[in-house]
């Protein structure tokens, strides 16, 4: 009877398994900590915005997102409308140049730059996103702005004066350098995220289409692109919600009007400037009541682009191709 | 644990009798490879090889890894191109003209000159566009329907798959995707098709119907087919090429050297080279 054998005794050392590990508790504390927080963040910023909301929410009702007026004298009449329109217009329009641009530059790094060429273009790209957002306003009132006014917008005019979107004086402070200058701001993410997309297009579904004697373009619009759809539909998304929520380079160049109008020429302004430029100077309950109402929806929207942007790429990841 | 010394018996590869292979004079050269040498980044993967491919004929390509097959192959409709720092010498005939001359468009070569991977690699369509997809590309948009039925058809394919051409083709099993691939690149009606070990990721039965599947399209078609299953290029083949690993160089590196190339009966029953001999009955060390 060997009941001290080592094996045994080895065996019996399993159980002390179950053993305090201070390491392993303290890691999972704080990393339990750190997750709880951000959501408890999240939170009590929805729920501060909305509390700050109430006095407006209370007076103006659903209403304030119709109305486009903004009076903060006598009269204390708020409303949204401008701005959400001012907010769409821009960050559509951004869209609109920088989601063909981000994947142009994303096919040029991946498919047809030399070799040599594609760290640093990508690199430099990347980099346009460390600009401080104020310094690309100040670039776009400095530089952008006569630009803007004395070439771009009369050239725009003339050729295409015939659409509401041209007409009206070229100015340096409107809703087109607005757009450029949030064009400039989410093209890096969107192209960053697009040339991991069509890397991860797999090279055997490339090299069959070019075993059948396709062109390099053809093999991209019928390969690539497809392959890589959705999620440039989760990247122009992701680029959509930066774009509504940029507030301090829009605010530098966009004029800070209320109104509703098709010019791309004249002055606006968006949720976020209007934030942003207004929060300081509010002086009654009223106003920054409106202000925080504004920035609600802001924050709903915000929200929802993000959740459409991770429920796309949680589709695109299910619809993985599984060779069987 | 028993340590594993099994002793190999010796392998013979049974020859499965042939349709005759046609006298010399009678074969049609399609490629004519004199001293092919081909490198990546200055490391020669293949040197030297010089033979000839004829019409309608399967040759297989079979040899141990590393030896070079591939690359062989992949010269023959220049996808290497798509490798960086991929350099060819000497010359690659086909039909007469040299494929890595000048003024020679790798897209027309692909197009007369297919080619089917060793993992099936349908695109992310549907059945029906797979097919579709080269014919679109290259403006063969007549009766397209009827060219992808009859692709599929030759590819045998057909009859499992007419009632459900819509569905994605990566719901096919392995077999079914590596002759979708195999009809897409005869539904552009190639000259030549190139298969890199089609097969090496089939089971049996599959690989077995991928193997009639050349028996009967050799009339149409030229095959060049990469294998490392003895087996396999014993059964399809007509003519066999023997690549193996070169002796080290005086800088200590080997590369891949056509050994033997003869008719396939006549490598595996009566080889000339030594090597040859080793591989085909197994004693390859």
């Amino acid at each position: 009877m060997a009941t001290t054998s080592p094996s045994l005794a080895r065996a019996a050392e399993l159980r002390r398994r179950g053993r305090f590990h201070p390491g392993d508790a303290a890691l999972h504390g704080v990393t339990l900590v750190a997750a709880l927080g951000a959501v408890a963040l999240l939170a009590l910023i929805a729920w501060k915005v909305v509390d700050q909301a109430r006095p407006a929410m209370h007076r103006f009702g659903l209403h304030f997102l119709v109305s486009n007026t903004w009076d903060p004298g006598i009269h204390q009449v708020f409303g949204a409308a401008a701005f959400i329109f001012g907010t769409a217009v821009t960050s559509l329009g951004a869209l609109l140049i920088a989601g063909p641009l981000s994947i142009a530059i994303a096919l040029f790094l991946t498919e047809l730059a030399p070799r040599w060429l594609r760290g640093p273009i990508g690199t430099l790209v990347e980099m346009l996103a460390a600009v401080p957002s104020v310094v690309v306003g100040l670039w776009g009132i400095l530089v952008m702005g006569p630009f803007v006014a004395n070439h771009l917008e009369p050239w725009l005019k003339h050729t295409f004066g015939f659409l509401p979107l041209f007409g009206g004086d070229p100015s340096i402070f409107g809703l087109l350098p607005a757009i450029l200058v949030l064009t400039i701001m989410i093209t890096p993410i969107v192209s960053s995220v697009s040339r991991e997309l069509f890397l991860g297009v797999p090279q055997d579904l490339k090299e069959g289409a070019l075993a059948l004697g396709t062109t390099r373009w053809e093999m991209i619009r019928g390969v690539v692109l497809p392959y890589a759809r959705s999620g440039i539909a989760a990247a122009l998304i992701l680029g959509l919600g930066r774009a509504v929520g940029e507030a301090i380079a829009v605010t530098q160049v966009i004029g800070g009007n209320v109104a509703i109008h098709w010019s791309l020429f004249r002055p606006g302004d968006t949720l976020a400037s209007r934030i942003a430029s207004q929060y300081q100077g509010a002086t009654t309950k009223l106003q920054v009541g409106s202000i925080a109402y504004l920035a609600t929806i802001l924050l709903v929207f915000s929200l929802l682009a993000n959740v459409a942007a991770q429920a796309i790429v949680r589709k695109v990841a299910r619809r993985q191709p599984v060779i069987r | 644990m028993a340590t594993a010394v099994t002793i190999q018996p010796e392998r013979r590869v049974d020859l499965t009798p042939q349709a005759t292979l046609p006298p010399p004079e009678r074969r049609e050269t399609v490629f004519d490879i004199r001293g092919l040498t081909a490198r990546y980044g200055g490391v020669p993967a293949i040197s030297d090889v010089s033979m000839e491919i004829y019409e309608n004929l399967v040759t297989a390509v079979i040899g141990p890894s590393g030896c070079g097959k591939s690359t062989f192959i992949r010269c023959l409709n220049r996808m290497n191109d798509l490798v960086p720092a991929f350099r060819a010498e000497g010359e690659i005939l086909y039909h007469g003209l040299d494929l890595h001359g000048p003024g020679i468009d790798p897209v027309a070569v692909r197009r007369r000159i297919g080619m089917v991977f060793q993992k099936p690699n349908p695109f992310p369509k549907s059945i029906y566009d797979n097919v579709a997809f080269g014919l679109r590309a290259l403006g063969m948009k007549d009766g397209l329907d009827g060219r992808v039925e009859h692709a599929l058809t030759q590819a045998a394919l057909w009859d499992e798959v007419k009632g459900r051409l819509k569905m994605s083709a990566l719901e096919l099993s392995g077999g079914q995707q590596q002759r979708l691939c195999i009809a897409r690149a005869i539904a552009v009606e190639p000259d030549v098709v190139l298969l890199d070990e089609p097969a090496s990721a089939l089971d049996p039965i599959a690989t077995s119907s991928i193997e009639d599947l050349m028996h009967e399209l050799k009339r149409d078609y030229t095959f060049v087919i990469v294998t490392h299953n003895m087996q396999q290029a014993a059964r399809v083949a007509d003519m066999t090429a023997f690549f193996s690993l070169s002796p080290a160089g005086e800088d200590g590196r080997r590369s891949g050297m056509l050994v033997e190339y003869d008719a396939t009966q006549k490598i595996f029953t009566t080889p000339a080279d030594r090597r040859t001999e080793d591989y085909v009955t197994g004693r390859f060390g």
